[in-house]
């Protein structure tokens, strides 16, 4: 008996390896930021429908993941939504592919509808702790932020400017955890990217400009931050060719379909 | 026929044991390895006792995680420890074994559930009413607590009845003869009797809560933050490692490590000082 | 003022029974919840079809697939191991230091957060050994993490294999080695499976090793160089990004019901086990 559970556990280890001989084709791997991940999914769906030599993953992990595992080898694509790269980026050949808004967003119960940047920076800050002192009603503010490091948060902080995250806001690790937290709490304010806005949240005014595709690509909206792909060296064969598709009118559209916004 | 000599299959079995061992170590050589650096540069002291936590800023202070593990396990064991108890009490020593063996089994397909499902439940289920009738962001130490004290339940549960079972019959024959009543029995004979192996339940479950990641997540809010009350949103020490590795690069990412290592040293000391406990109550049978 | 201990008595059975039904009530309150908003949404295509629009529409497929695989790479490493030890634990040495120190080690490993497990699986199976994210890295990570379970309940079966077997072996005339084959390990059997499949019900649920060496890729693996998407991390990922509510309560109900019945047949052969030792 236990000779059988031996040669059981034999033949399914070599099963298991034998699984892993049997590659031929193309394969490139994606890693990064979150807030790109579905649509590089979609990207990565449609290229593959004409290129069927080519296997895309896509692989979420964020911003400084993308940043690493390009670096590393780990992935042959790293995405990144940062404004401003870091200095471990400096090899990688950074290509913007899109641009995306960053909408400040409330419960569809909160009254306001407009904030000002400096009150944005203040409700961030702490030092405006209550909705009414921003003509909402007499209930204390909820902040809900990301965590350190994501692209988004750098981003937002360094578009608002002198935010010092006040210690009590709630930390969410993704744009749609954030949308769920302020989804469920009526006196919570956060931030998401523009094209994940849905009906279960309300994206405020900023200085009184609206965050829609529109105002955005006119440059009023001021949130925007670019979206980035980065390949380690000279971009070459297939990798080349995705990007390039990227880029191309098919593949822009798709990023626009999906609520993001075209890179030029 | 022999293929293997008797001695050969010794050697080899004695090579397969120490996996258990050489993966313990590969894992502490790794963490600490990519942890101990960072704490040396940083400072000991910064890196425990300053709960400026800010990365960006190159500033990195995990006390107010590590009070926040404390309060967040503390919490759960008021939660879990006496129910845990007093239900592996009546469970061992009130009802008849039959439904013991039946609902033992039932309470361990707790420790099944995925600790994802518990964490969901806690946003959907408990945060709401924690909001509504306490007020807070709901998301807080309070949650968090009831959570993995509903967590630890099992561990608690199963372990302490394995212990309870243990203490011979006799014990308890003797006390019910001379007129005492079953909680006295429990009282003055089989609480001292089995009380290591509780207390090495308790250690266990302790264990489980501290490093309970997924779960503390989604219901605890968050905040770097050193809790004021049971509403306050609080990180652990857990949930500070898995929420900001994916965007760590550098010096964050070494402190996010070095948070591991001072994980795996508290889970290594609560280890042994259960495991002690337990040897004890296998010495004592 | 003394009261009298019937009172006493009557007062603990009340407290204790109470924390015991409290106990019992939660876990039945968790498995409904999830059950009576999963089990709709749960049907042939839901289980056999590929995902679109990242798990908004269409079924858990590939999630399926990976939850089987991990697992089941897992077992494959640890099950051998793991028996393995517990055999020379408990059949080729006496206790001493040597045993000591790998039981201590046991012990610890067991004790380890799963976030531990999944730094280390990212640092060495991802990073250092080249796997990148991968069902070979994810299912070595769980080996690891699954091991001390499986040397323990082997080494509990092993040992409740009564003495006399042993000697009966020995006087026959048969090795150390052939007792263990031909006598021990078909005797303990059912309670090594045992261990196994709560092993199973472990590497199942878990989440937060897997999503660091596993990845979260939502296509179907076609080596174990690929990276997959099991139910836990794709229940998460749902529930947390608010992808769908509807097909979250899916992969939990489904998810639910696979580790209860890995979890009840680990049951059911532990029982047979002892009844028929009895």
């Amino acid at each position: 008996m236990a000779k059988r559970f031996l040669l059981i556990v034999t033949t399914l280890s070599l099963v298991a390896i034998m699984m892993g001989c049997g590659k031929g084709k193309a394969s490139i791997t994606m890693a990064g930021s979150t807030a790109f991940q579905p649509f590089a999914e979609k990207l990565a769906d449609q290229y593959m429908i004409t290129h069927n030599n080519v296997i895309i993953t896509v692989q979420g992990g964020g911003s400084a993941v993308g940043i690493q595992s390009a670096n590393s080898g780990a992935a042959q694509i790293g995405m990144a939504d940062l404004v401003i790269l870091p200095q471990e980026a400096k090899d990688l050949t950074a290509t913007i592919v899109a641009k995306d808004g960053i909408a400040v967003v409330v419960n569809p119960q909160n009254k306001v509808a407009n904030l000002t940047s400096d009150q944005v920076r203040d409700i961030f800050n702490g030092k405006i702790a209550n909705w009414k002192e921003v003509g909402g009603g007499d209930i204390p503010i909820t902040v809900v932020s990301r965590e350190a490091g994501s692209g988004t948060r750098s981003s937002f902080e360094q578009i608002i400017s002198g935010i010092n995250l006040k210690k009590d806001a709630l930390i969410q690790d993704s744009n749609g955890t954030i949308r769920e937290t302020i989804a469920n709490d009526a006196n919570s304010i956060g931030y998401v990217s523009h094209g994940l806005v849905n009906e279960k949240i309300k994206p405020l005014k900023i200085d009184n400009q609206d965050c829609t595709s529109d105002e955005i690509i006119k440059g009023n909206y001021k949130l925007v931050r670019p979206i980035f792909l980065l390949v380690k060296g000279n971009m070459e064969g297939e990798i080349k060719n995705f990007i390039g598709f990227v880029l191309s009118e098919e593949g822009q559209k798709i990023i626009q379909a999906q609520g993001l916004l075209p890179a030029k | 026929m022999k293929l293997i000599s008797e001695k050969g299959v010794q050697r080899i079995l004695m090579l397969t044991a120490f996996s258990a061992i050489s993966a313990l170590l590969l894992i502490a050589l790794f963490i600490l390895s990519e942890g101990l650096p960072f704490i040396f540069k940083y400072g000991l002291k910064d890196f425990l006792f300053s709960s400026e936590w800010q990365p960006n800023l190159g500033k990195f202070g995990i006390f107010a995680m590590i009070v926040a593990s404390l309060w967040v396990t503390f919490g759960a064991m008021i939660v879990g420890a006496p129910l845990g108890v007093a239900c592996a009490f009546f469970l061992s020593e009130y009802v008849p074994r039959y439904i013991m063996r039946i609902i033992k089994p039932t309470i361990e397909l707790l420790a099944a559930i995925p600790s994802v499902v518990y964490g969901f439940i806690g946003v959907m289920v408990l945060a709401p009413i924690i909001r509504d009738n306490f007020g807070g962001p709901g998301l807080s130490l309070l949650s968090a607590s009831i959570i993995l004290g509903i967590m630890i339940l099992p561990t608690i549960i199963s372990i302490s009845i394995d212990s309870i079972l243990a203490v011979p019959q006799s014990y308890r024959e003797g006390s019910l003869a001379l007129g005492a009543t079953i909680w006295q029995t429990i009282t003055m004979v089989t609480i001292k009797a089995s009380k290591s192996g509780i207390i090495a339940s308790i250690i266990l479950g302790l264990g489980r809560a501290i490093g309970e990641t997924m779960a503390v997540i989604m219901v605890a809010g968050n905040s770097v933050n050193i809790p004021h009350s049971a509403l306050d949103s609080v990180r652990t020490l857990t949930a500070n490692i898995a929420l900001e590795m994916s965007y760590a690069t550098g010096l964050h990412r070494q402190a996010l490590f070095a948070t591991g290592v001072v994980l795996f040293v508290v889970i290594i000391i609560l280890n042994s000082i259960a495991s002690v406990a337990i040897r004890k109550r296998m010495v004592k049978k | 003022m003394r009261i009298h201990p019937r009172y006493i008595q009557r007062g603990a059975v009340a407290i204790l029974g109470s924390a015991t039904l409290l106990t019992i009530l939660i876990l039945i309150f968790i498995i409904f919840f999830v059950l009576e908003k999963g089990l709709p949404v749960i049907s042939l295509h839901f289980l056999t079809d590929n995902p679109e629009d990242m798990g908004k529409a269409g079924g858990i497929f590939p999630t399926l697939i990976g939850t089987i695989l991990l697992p089941l790479l897992a077992l494959i490493i640890a099950s051998p191991l793991g028996i393995f030890t517990s055999v020379y634990l408990s059949e080729f040495t006496k206790e001493n230091n040597v045993t000591k120190i790998i039981r201590f080690g046991t012990d610890c490993l067991a004790g380890i957060p799963s976030i531990i497990f999944g730094l280390f699986g990212y640092i060495f199976f991802v990073v250092t050994l080249g796997f990148g994210w991968s069902i070979l890295s994810g299912g070595l990570t769980l080996a690891v993490m699954v091991l001390p379970t499986i040397i323990r309940t082997s080494e509990e079966a092993i040992r409740a294999v009564p003495k006399s077997y042993r000697e009966v072996s020995f006087s026959l005339g048969a090795s150390r080695w052939q007792t263990v084959k031909k006598v021990i390990l078909p005797n303990a059997l059912p309670g090594i499976v045992t261990g196994v499949m709560l092993s199973i019900g472990r590497s199942i649920g878990e989440t937060a090793a897997v999503i660091f060496t596993a990845g979260s890729s939502l296509r179907i693996p076609t080596s174990v160089f690929d990276s997959t998407r099991t139910m836990a991390v794709h229940f998460y990922i749902l529930a947390r990004e608010g992808i769908s509510a509807e097909n979250a309560y899916g992969t939990a109900a489904t998810l639910i019901i696979a580790v209860l019945l890995v979890n009840l047949s680990a049951y059911w052969l532990m029982n047979r086990f002892i009844a028929k030792r009895n």
